[in-house]
């Protein structure tokens, strides 16, 4: 059962847990196998929950005997270190949260939990979401299951390996711009981005309140479909969360694209891509338009100005969202500290790493008196220009195809000493979060050293059912999802 | 060279909702132990998110609907930034850019007897910090009263002296106590105050340096710092020294204010729109419905009593003084024969027995105000006398009822009959003949006792005034047949 379940989908999974091909326990005792047998090498996960996750999977065995359903009923589930789930720890790849355990669940994790899913443990991540590679966590990084010499992309990095890894049936990431979607694509996983309040954002930690939406990792775009039928949905307990009506969202109806108008962005594709990557996109491009699709070009003028636009917000909110760490109540505390001023400073000076350090100074500057027109006040008004650019562009299209990613999967520590040159990798994905629209990776190919390139759609907002059929249809017609990395993995024990 | 004082106040009032601004937890007061009251959301965890409690956000509007203020369709929440170990989240979500009320003004009255107004600049809404406890070298924060709402009230700097800024406050306060929309009890920290005051010569019309005292929590306490503070920048200007814009503390038992940190030292609080937030939206429906709402200004409603009730000024102010005793009080003087009476009962027993009691209780006495206007009529009437209506106002508090049931059940009526009372004058005077016969020759005082002998026979329930119209009338004509 350990090599079958590697390969598994979470319906599969749960067709096969209806059907008693299997149970509960023995799926879960088969994936600790899994994950004692790979993670030493990838250690995707910061954290396992292995007696209580068994405890839970005997009681769903005894509740499916007894005849209680329950959509995801004894099936685990890999949680990014970024959610809350009662009773586990919850650091955010920080040492900062050293010691401190969630009091309570995310309300997304409510939600699965009320369908019966099992938390396994917790993956490894960028601290505080803020990263590429997934290289910035406490706990040390995580490696690319393709191959261990490269990141696996962050910073959700952990979520996506343990799901390329069949470490995990699934797993929940959270994207602020891009962190679910970029190391989707760098480990061929299938990556999710809701629209921004789709999603309650109760119980995610905070790195950019505007920006930061849960997402999945999933091996195809029927388990993305599943996992947000489950968590979808308004939350009292968020106010940005939206007002909408519960949609039971599918990706199994549809063969074709006939019908659909699919927009490139021009502006995309002027360079700054690996060739590798291209030629990829180019041949998915092709697939979507022996579907049926029709192909048109469209523009969106601001999109250079992404990248800058989105590292001024998204610094500016994480700045105050971070000042909450200060070893008064909960956390990481400096020993013996004098006086309370003291007492701040050591605990952040110790407990935050250096790319968490540059973020918050970087934002503080930029909400300061004085600068705060120049530098703030500015970014929004270009991410109302850049949000202008896609309602013009989803007036004659029904979606967006784009590359996830400028480069695949880069070799570790490449991009540590560059930060510019890390946050240049996030041009593809930055936009939807600063407009608040909903974007689907689905792994469309390898480059000639084996690596996963991964083909973006961007819907207009709330548009995931035409995310899902694009996905959907694109999937049937391509297998590139349904490859796993060889096991031992290259660069592996050398 | 004659000095001129400019003193504007920042007046944090805390509100009577039932829960916090942004989380579920239940206000409690100082009684409630340490961290009883508390959630990840307004203990700043990790991934907790605030909701905008609604409640709040209608009695700030109905404050500045009462003050004349203009209400925002839209206005919205900013994060204010600083560190500080009784800020859960090291920032404080508040109203900056865009607060729901703006304008309006205070009418006071001066102890000079005119009228100034004091224009607002604005009223926010903003959550409070917690409380800091230090136990010897340890300290502990108390988190029960973080996220509690605040509505912050901003005046102009219209106010001229100390006397003013205090008689602000306690018109401010009336008001608010109308409104019923912050229990206003300054021992519990419900107004907290903090002071921007400068000085310049009298014949100048620009301000002077600006200098700001934190934290006050007493009115008296406002007017002492000013006091202080404004002779404290008058000698130095006369000195001829410059002032430097600062933020001052008063310590009262010193009587003098300390400086806490000049302007290069000041906060940065890098304000930003909140964006865990929706912006606030009151539709023209809600704010209109809210204005309507509105009960009468505490002014209005004194001279209202003094003209309807034809209440002395001073009994009209103290029972407009408190929204809850004003209500209750025309509830009772409503229909009642003479509104006078139940004025009369206001002002010496009942006042007198609920002096400890906070304004909410006045609802829920069991002495109904229908049942004030009964035994006001009775004891004005003299059907019962006035230690019987005592007696009765005692039976009313213990378990409410009807005064009239009260009185026949226990007997307690007066005598008011012409032929009984008139029979005990005659065994008075039978019993006590030397000293009618000193009133038949002229000693008055003599009457007072034999009053006091027919209310002692029986037992208090002689109408004096019958009794003594009898005994004069015997004592009277047997002094003219004698004559």
């Amino acid at each position: 059962m350990r090599n079958e379940v590697t390969h598994w989908t979470l319906a599969e999974t749960c067709r096969h847990l209806e059907a008693g091909d299997c149970c509960s326990v023995e799926l879960v005792e088969a994936l600790l196998a899994v994950i004692a047998e790979r993670d030493p090498l990838i250690h995707s996960y910061i954290y396992l929950n292995a007696e209580e996750a068994l405890d839970a999977a005997r009681e769903a065995d005894a509740s499916r005997a007894a005849g209680k359903g329950g959509r995801l009923l004894g099936v685990p589930i890999a949680v990014k270190d970024v959610l809350n789930v009662r009773g586990q720890p919850c650091r955010c790849g920080s040492r900062i949260l050293k010691g401190y355990t969630a009091p309570y669940d995310a309300t997304v994790i409510a939600r699965l939990r009320a369908e019966g899913a099992i938390f396994l443990g917790r993956t490894n991540m960028d601290e505080f979401a803020m990263g590429s590679t997934t290289e910035n966590s406490a706990e040390g990084p995580t490696r690319n299951p393709w191959n261990l010499e490269r990141v696996p992309g962050g910073s959700s990095g952990g979520s996506a390996a343990a799901v390329a890894a069949g470490e995990a049936l699934a797993a929940l990431g959270s994207d602020t711009g891009g962190s679910v979607r970029q190391p989707a694509a760098f480990c061929g996983c299938t990556g999710l981005k809701p629209t921004y309040g789709l999603l309650s954002r109760y119980g995610l930690v905070a790195y950019a309140s505007s920006l930061d939406q849960v997402g999945t990792l999933t091996k195809d775009v029927e388990d993305a479909a599943l996992l947000l039928s489950v968590m979808a949905g308004r939350d009292p307990h968020d106010s940005t969360s939206l007002d909408t009506p519960s949609v039971h969202y599918s990706a199994v109806e549809g063969f074709d694209l006939r019908g659909l108008r699919l927009g490139l962005p021009k502006e995309y594709f002027e360079g700054g891509m690996e060739w590798e990557v291209e030629r990829t996109i180019q041949a998915a491009i092709a697939v979507c338009r022996e579907l049926g699709a029709e192909i048109r070009e469209v523009s969106l003028p601001h999109t250079a100005l992404a990248i800058p636009t989105y590292y001024l917000i998204a610094c500016a909110e994480a700045s105050t969202n971070l000042a909450r760490y200060d070893g008064v109540r909960y956390g990481y505390r400096t020993p013996d500290a004098a006086d309370v001023e003291t007492l701040h400073s050591r605990t952040r000076a110790e407990g935050f790493g250096r790319e968490v350090k540059r973020r918050i100074i970087l934002g503080t500057y930029a909400l300061s008196r004085g600068y705060y027109e120049e530098y703030y006040g500015r970014a929004q008004r270009v991410r109302t220009l850049i949000r202008r650019d896609f309602e013009e562009a989803f007036r004659n299209c029904d979606a967006l195809l784009t590359p996830t990613t400028p480069t695949a999967a880069y070799p570790l520590g490449e991009r540590v000493e560059d930060p510019l040159r890390m946050y240049l990798g996030d041009v593809y994905t930055v936009p939807a979060n600063l407009a608040g629209l909903c974007g689907l990776t689905v792994p469309c190919g390898f480059t000639k050293e084996l690596l996963p390139v991964g083909l973006q759609m961007l819907g207009p907002a709330l548009g995931e059912s035409v995310l899902f059929r694009v996905g959907g249809a694109f999937q049937k017609a391509t297998a590139w999802h349904r490859q796993r990395p060889p096991f031992p993995v290259a660069g592996s024990a050398r | 060279m004659k000095w001129k004082a400019s003193i504007g106040l920042e007046v944090h009032v805390q509100l009577a909702t039932q829960t916090k601004l942004f989380c579920g937890c239940r206000t409690t007061d100082s009684n409630a132990p340490p961290n009883s009251s508390v959630c990840p959301v307004c203990l700043g965890y990790p991934g907790a998110l605030p909701v905008l409690n609604r409640e709040a956000v209608r009695l700030t509007v109905r404050t500045g609907l009462m003050l004349g203020c203009a209400i925002r369709a839209t206005s919205w929440f900013d994060r204010k930034s600083y560190f500080y170990p009784d800020m859960p989240k090291n920032y404080q979500i508040s109203q900056y850019a865009a607060p729901l009320c703006e304008g309006g003004a205070v009418e006071v009255e001066g102890e000079d007897g005119i009228r100034r107004t004091v224009r607002l600049r604005r009223i926010h809404l903003e959550e409070d910090v917690a409380k800091s406890l230090h136990i010897g070298r340890r300290s502990g924060v108390d988190f029960n009263r973080a996220g509690v709402p605040l509505m912050e009230i901003v005046t102009e700097p219209d106010m001229g002296s100390p006397d003013e800024a205090f008689a602000f406050l306690l018109a401010l306060k009336r008001i608010l106590l109308c409104l019923a929309v912050s229990p206003c009890n300054l021992e519990e920290g419900n107004l907290r105050c903090d002071i921007n005051c400068s000085v310049r010569p009298a014949d100048r019309s620009e301000l002077g340096t600006k200098v700001e005292i934190k934290n006050l929590n007493t009115f008296k306490g406002v007017r002492d710092a000013l006091r202080h503070e404004l002779e404290r920048q008058q000698a130095a200007l006369e000195a001829g020294e410059l002032l430097e814009q600062e933020t001052r503390r008063w310590d009262a038992d010193a009587g003098a204010t300390f400086s806490m940190r000049t302007k290069e030292q000041a906060h940065d609080y890098r304000y930003f729109p909140e964006p865990d937030l929706m912006p606030v939206r009151i539709s023209v429906e809600e704010r209109e419905s809210w204005r309507a709402a509105l009960p009468e200004m505490p002014a209005r409603r004194c001279e209202r009593f003094m003209q309807e009730y034809g209440l002395p000024e001073y009994d009209a102010r103290v029972l407009t003084a408190d929204r809850a005793i004003a209500d209750y009080f025309e509830e009772a003087a409503r229909g009642a024969s003479n509104p006078k009476w139940v004025a009369n009962w206001m002002m010496t027993e009942m006042l007198r027995r609920m002096a400890d009691a906070p304004s909410e209780a006045w609802a829920r006495l069991p002495v109904r105000p229908a049942a004030l206007r009964e035994l006001a009529e009775l004891a004005g009437r003299g059907v019962i006398n006035s230690p019987t209506a005592k007696a009765v106002l005692d039976v009313l508090f213990e378990r409410g009822g009807d005064p009239v049931a009260i009185v026949q059940e226990r007997g307690w009526g007066q005598i008011s009959d012409a032929a009984a009372v008139g029979g005990l004058a005659d065994r008075v005077i039978r019993e006590h003949e030397r000293v009618a016969a000193d009133f038949r020759n002229g000693k008055a005082a003599a009457l007072q006792f034999l009053i006091g002998q027919g209310m002692r026979l029986s037992r208090g329930k002689a109408n004096p005034a019958l009794l003594r119209d009898e005994l004069i009338r015997r004592l009277g004509s047997r002094s003219e047949s004698a004559g």
